[in-house]
C-alpha cells in the first residue's frame, strides 16, 4: 500500500494505482474528457491536471489520469494554480467545440462563461479530439480502422487517406464511447450506415424473429475471433 | 514497388517501432510516399493502415502527393522573417507560377515553406534539397532557380 494524501484527506492507495483512480475511489472528483475506464490512460485532454507536492517541498502540475501514487505524496486536485490552468484548458476547448454539451457543462462548473477570444474565433466544432473512438476501436475491438490525422489545428479522426474505412466492422463502437455523439450511425432496414467513415453494412437477419441486429461483418469478425462454430449467429440474442 | 518496399521493411528486420526510418527510406526513393507502399508497408509490418496513415500525415517532411524533383523549402523562421524571407518566397512563388505548398505541373520543383531550419546567422535560408543557401536576396531567387532547371 502507499500513503499519499490528496486534498489534505489522508489515503491508503494500491501500487501502480493513478492518482485519478485512488482520488476517485475516495469520492474526490477530478473532471476529465478523454478518460475512460475501459481504455488505457491517455492524456489527452489534460482536464484532470492536479498540482503535486513532493516530500521535498518541490511541486509541478502533472495530468492525473497519468501520474502513478507515489509514498508521502501531497495532491492537490483544486489549488489555485489547478483552476487557473484547468479554466484555459476549458476556455480552449470552449473556444474550438462552442456547441458541445459536455465542454459547456464543464466550463460552467469552472466558471468559464464563454472564452476569451474574439467572435470570430470561435468553432463550432463537435469532436473534442479526445480520441476515445480511435482508441476504442484500437484497443477493445481491435481492428484500427480510424486514426488521428495531421496535427495541430487541421488534426481530425479520420479513416486512412480520409476515405472509406476498409477495416471497420460496423460495430459502433466509435458512435457509443464518442461523448459528444458526432459520430452518425444509421441502421435503415437491413443497412448500417456509418458517414462519418463512409462506411456502410449489411445486417444479418436472425433466422428466429427476422430482425435485423448485428452487421454481418462485425459477426463474422467475433466469430473468427472467438473461434465460435458457424452458424452461431443465426440467431440473434434474445432469441437464443 | 512492392518489392522495394520489401527490401526496405527487411533492411529493418521487419521491425514496428522503425516505422519513421522505414518511411523516410520509402519516400527518398519516390520523392513521396505512394499509397501502394503504404498499403504493402502496413501488411509487411502488420500495422493498421490508418495508425501508418496518422504518422504519414503527422510529420510535416512526409509528403502524400507527388513531390517535383527539386525540393525547396523557404524558411519563415522568425530570423529569416525579419529578414524578409516572405518576399524570398513570393519571388519564388512567381517565378515558378505556384503557391508554397504545390508543385509545378512540369513536376520539376515543390515549393514549401520551413519554420526554422536551425542556421539563422545565415538568414534568410533556402533549403534545396539538401544544400542550405543562406544570406538570400530576391535578385539571387530567379539564377537560383535556373541553376535547378537544367
Amino acid at each position: 500500500m502507499v500513503n499519499l494524501t490528496i486534498d489534505g484527506r489522508q489515503i491508503k492507495a494500491r501500487e501502480g494505482m493513478t492518482l485519478l483512480q485512488a482520488a476517485r475511489e475516495h469520492g474526490i472528483d477530478i473532471p476529465t474528457l478523454c478518460h475512460n475506464d475501459a481504455l488505457e490512460p491517455y492524456g489527452a485532454c489534460r482536464v484532470c491536471l492536479v498540482e503535486i507536492t513532493y516530500k521535498n517541498g518541490r511541486n509541478r502540475l502533472v495530468t492525473s489520469c497519468l501520474y502513478p501514487v507515489e509514498e508521502g505524496l501531497s495532491v492537490s486536485t483544486n489549488s489555485e494554480r489547478v483552476t487557473a490552468n484547468r479554466k484555459i484548458l476549458v476556455e480552449l476547448l470552449l473556444a474550438r467545440c462552442s456547441g458541445e454539451k459536455v465542454i459547456q457543462d464543464l466550463a460552467r462548473k469552472l466558471g468559464v462563461e464563454s472564452p476569451p477570444f474574439r467572435p470570430e474565433y470561435i468553432e463550432r466544432n463537435a469532436c473534442i479530439l479526445c480520441a476515445q473512438c480511435v482508441r476504442a476501436c484500437q484497443e477493445v475491438v481491435g481492428v484500427s480502422a480510424i486514426s488521428l490525422a495531421n496535427r495541430g489545428v487541421s488534426r481530425e479522426v479520420a479513416p486512412p487517406f480520409l476515405e472509406t474505412a476498409t477495416a471497420c466492422i460496423g460495430c459502433g463502437s466509435c458512435v457509443y464511447i464518442c461523448p459528444t455523439q458526432c459520430i452518425k450511425m444509421e441502421d435503415v432496414g437491413d443497412t448500417r450506415f456509418i458517414h462519418n467513415w463512409s462506411v456502410e453494412f449489411k445486417l444479418k437477419k436472425c433466422k428466429v424473429c427476422g430482425n435485423h441486429f448485428a452487421p454481418e461483418a462485425q459477426l463474422e469478425y467475433i466469430t473468427a475471433k472467438a473461434n465460435l462454430p458457424p452458424g452461431f449467429f443465426d440467431t440473434c440474442t434474445t432469441c437464443r | 514497388m512492392a518489392a522495394r518496399v520489401e527490401a526496405i521493411v527487411a533492411k529493418f528486420d521487419g521491425d514496428k517501432g522503425q516505422l519513421v526510418s522505414i518511411l523516410q527510406d520509402i519516400q527518398e526513393e519516390h520523392r513521396y510516399l505512394p499509397r501502394e507502399a503504404l498499403e504493402k508497408a502496413s501488411q509487411l509490418l502488420n500495422i493498421p493502415l490508418s495508425q501508418i496513415y496518422s504518422v504519414a500525415t503527422f510529420f510535416r517532411a512526409f509528403s502524400l502527393e507527388p513531390r517535383g524533383r527539386h525540393l525547396i523549402k523557404v524558411c519563415l523562421g522568425t530570423a529569416c522573417h525579419v529578414r524578409g524571407a516572405n518576399r524570398i518566397l513570393e519571388r519564388a512563388a512567381l517565378d515558378l507560377g505556384i503557391e508554397a505548398g504545390q508543385t509545378t505541373s512540369d513536376m520539376a520543383f515543390t515549393l514549401e515553406t520551413v519554420n526554422c531550419v536551425g542556421c539563422c546567422a545565415l538568414g534568410p535560408v533556402v533549403v534545396v534539397d539538401d544544400t542550405t543557401l543562406g544570406q538570400m536576396t530576391t535578385d539571387k531567387v530567379v539564377p537560383m532557380l535556373e541553376r535547378y532547371r537544367q
